[in-house]
């Protein structure tokens, strides 16, 4: 499935990587604007959203993490007016969302919540069918596109569609969920945690396919989390808030891992951010060695010199359609003759698997190293234990330098401390930096 | 026996015919009532315990004894038959329904509205269809029930195979006293098994394949 997927949602050259985003693909997503917003429950004195301003960048994916009750689902239910705001605006692409028609409005904005929420009595393709539907696409035109996002999310159209959720895994009926979302085209897509519902494999795996399909719409994606490293793995940029929604620190990951504004967020963001850079970084940012390759079926002893001038240790065989076959040692080559196929499982990973996902793999292979994959499978390269370590301590001095962020908003440490330690009691506090901070004033100014 | 029934047949099939008629078109009429009531239950909440004390203390009401205070009212004949029938009938519909509706997940609704779909859509499309089985289920106990209750309907000489059963037991120690109680009873019977059975079948037709038990 994951390989049906690859292919159907990898339009991108091999080697491309992420930080070339949105300068050379057209972004199809929109700008939401928080401007003041502040969201008061009826019968409670202290807003469960308190005055929060915030730019969302067109095409880009942005988190939203913090504790429980930290007002990140209702700051996102404000974008489809699911809340309303006591007060303050929210704009998407400059328009206020308050002067459309609300089931218009969320017609035109993707929405995706825990275990993709299917509606258990239509099949799959009335789910994804729906909105089409109610935008009043024709026939012809709603089951080309239901087909083209069962594609897009790596299920085969003619098995899945006319399937009933409850004959999907958890794995599947969340990635008919995305394509749900994804259904009428909409600029904006929101996430209330996705992927809480599912085991952690599927969940590495519904991140990864999100990540490649993101790649390729740019859609503005909002994502609520309460999971850490699910933010640093899918975000652009990061949203940290505290109770009453207020912003511990909105930059991007690198960012905040190297440099977390205050005490709070250091505590959220966990001891070993180091290490979760790794989860940040794809294999594909990375150089790949090349390799000795032979085909199955070559001379093994031919391949062992062609290895040995080449001051290789091993020989990679590929298969007839470049996917790695076997990674043998020189003296096993030279022994066995005939190249052939291994029986065991190969240590390989996609070019857009994670470092840490990489690492994971080359702990468990014998070469200090790992197979890399492309495109439908196809041999890359091989990516190197020492190669990690050293792009981890160049991208950490990169971060400590502390590039400048347009978008970012870090309150100083003193203005963040009176609720900073008490974050589930101190429902008063509020930080009075927004108004300075307020990233669309300040651009326009 | 078998010749007071060969010589009654058509009469026998004609008030077999009546019985049916009777109770489908309340339990048509009571569908509609208990569907919208719980519509109103479920949305607002504090009516809940009123519909649950109705449809409890409503079904310990003696169909009997309603029927009597009925009459006053309405005179006899067919209209104090569908009345009660659909009285009665309404009561599990509702019960059920109330249940089933209030049982669709927030989660799915909340859903249904992030995508937007207005309010009767979600009712029309998510709502009832999820809440569909229950209501059938509900509508399967009702049919039961409405069928003993129009017999007693007869006694405000309407329509059905009460009547067999009235005759039989005016007519005690009579030659054809038994053969009239008996038919009347046994045809409710089978009417009420074949009536289920075709209920049955239109709950499986009408429940989507993807929440059929």
């Amino acid at each position: 499935m994951s390989t049906a997927s690859t292919e159907a949602a990898e339009p991108r050259d091999a080697r491309d990587t992420g930080e070339a985003r949105s300068a050379d693909r057209s972004v199809s997503g929109a700008e939401i604007v928080f401007d003041d917003v502040t969201k008061t429950y009826p019968g409670q004195t202290a807003p469960a959203v308190d005055s929060l301003s915030l730019t969302i960048p067109a095409g880009q994916v942005v988190m939203f993490v913090g504790p429980s009750g930290c007002g990140k689902t209702t700051s996102l239910k404000m974008i489809n007016r699911l809340h309303e705001p006591t007060s303050g605006t929210i704009t998407i692409d400059g328009e206020d969302i308050r002067s459309k028609d609300e089931t218009e409005l969320r017609r035109h904005i993707g929405y995706v919540i825990q275990g993709g929420s299917l509606f258990p009595h239509m099949s799959v393709r009335d789910n994804i069918a729906l909105v089409p539907r109610l935008l009043g696409w024709d026939k012809k035109r709603v089951a080309s596109r239901v087909d083209e996002l069962l594609d897009l999310v790596g299920l085969s159209p003619e098995r899945y569609r006319d399937r009933y959720p409850r004959e999907l895994s958890g794995g599947q009926q969340q990635r008919v969920g995305v394509a749900r979302g994804l259904a009428a085209d909409p600029p904006v897509l929101l996430m209330d945690e996705p992927f809480g519902a599912v085991d952690p494999i599927t969940r590495q795996r519904l991140q990864d396919e999100l990540m490649s399909i993101q790649e390729e719409l740019q859609k503005t994606i909002v994502c609520v989390t309460h999971d850490i490293d699910e933010a640093i793995k899918l975000g652009d940029r990061i949203l940290i808030l505290q109770e009453g929604a207020n912003i511990a620190q909105y930059d991007t990951p690198a960012n905040i891992l190297a440099a977390p504004a205050n005490s709070f967020v250091e505590d959220f963001v966990g001891s070993d951010s180091s290490l979760k850079q790794l989860a940040l970084m794809r294999v594909s940012e990375l150089d790949l060695h090349d390799a000795v390759t032979a085909r199955v079926g070559d001379d093994g002893a031919e391949a062992a010199r062609a290895a040995r001038s080449a001051r290789q240790g091993g020989v990679i065989v590929l298969d007839d359609k470049r996917r790695p076959a076997a990674w043998v040692g020189l003296r096993e080559a030279e022994r066995v003759g005939t190249l052939r196929a291994s029986s065991r499982d190969l240590e390989v990973v996609d070019h857009r698997a994670t470092l840490n996902d990489a690492l994971d793999s080359m702990l468990a292979a014998s070469h200090g190293g790992v197979l890399v994959t492309g495109r439908r499978d196809e041999f890359l390269g091989v990516l190197e234990f020492d190669t990690v370590t050293e792009h981890i301590q160049t991208l950490t001095r990169e971060a400590r330098t502390g590039e400048s962020d347009e978008y970012a908003i870090t309150p100083s440490e003193d203005e963040l401390q009176d609720s900073s330690v008490e974050d589930d009691t101190g429902s008063g506090s509020k930080h009075g930096s927004e108004d300075d901070a307020d990233p669309s004033r300040g651009e326009q100014a | 026996m078998w010749e007071f029934v060969s010589e009654r047949w058509q009469d026998i099939a004609y008030r077999a015919f009546q019985h049916t008629s009777l109770v489908v078109q309340a339990l048509v009429l009571a569908t509609v009532i208990a569907i919208a009531v719980a519509l109103l239950v479920t949305r607002v909440k504090a009516l809940e315990p009123v519909a649950n004390a109705i449809s409890a203390i409503g079904l310990t009401i003696p169909s009997f004894a309603l029927l009597g205070l009925l009459l006053p009212l309405v005179g006899i004949g067919t209209l104090p038959s569908v009345l009660l029938v659909t009285f009665y009938a309404t009561l599990p519909i509702l019960r059920n329904a109330v249940v089933g509706l209030m049982g669709v997940s927030p989660l799915l609704m909340e859903s249904a509205q992030g995508m937007g779909m207005s309010a009767f859509g979600r009712f029309l499309r998510v709502q009832l269809p999820l809440a569909w089985p229950v209501i059938m289920a509900g509508l399967r106990t009702s049919a039961q029930m409405s069928m003993g209750v129009a017999a007693i309907a007869a006694y405000a000489l309407g329509p059905g195979l009460g009547q067999y059963i009235f005759t039989g037991l005016t007519q005690i120690g009579g030659q054809n006293a038994v053969p009239y109680a008996v038919v009347g009873t046994v045809g409710i019977i089978i009417l009420a098994l074949l009536l289920d059975a075709i209920l049955l079948l239109v709950s499986r037709l009408t429940t989507s394949k993807g929440i059929r038990a």
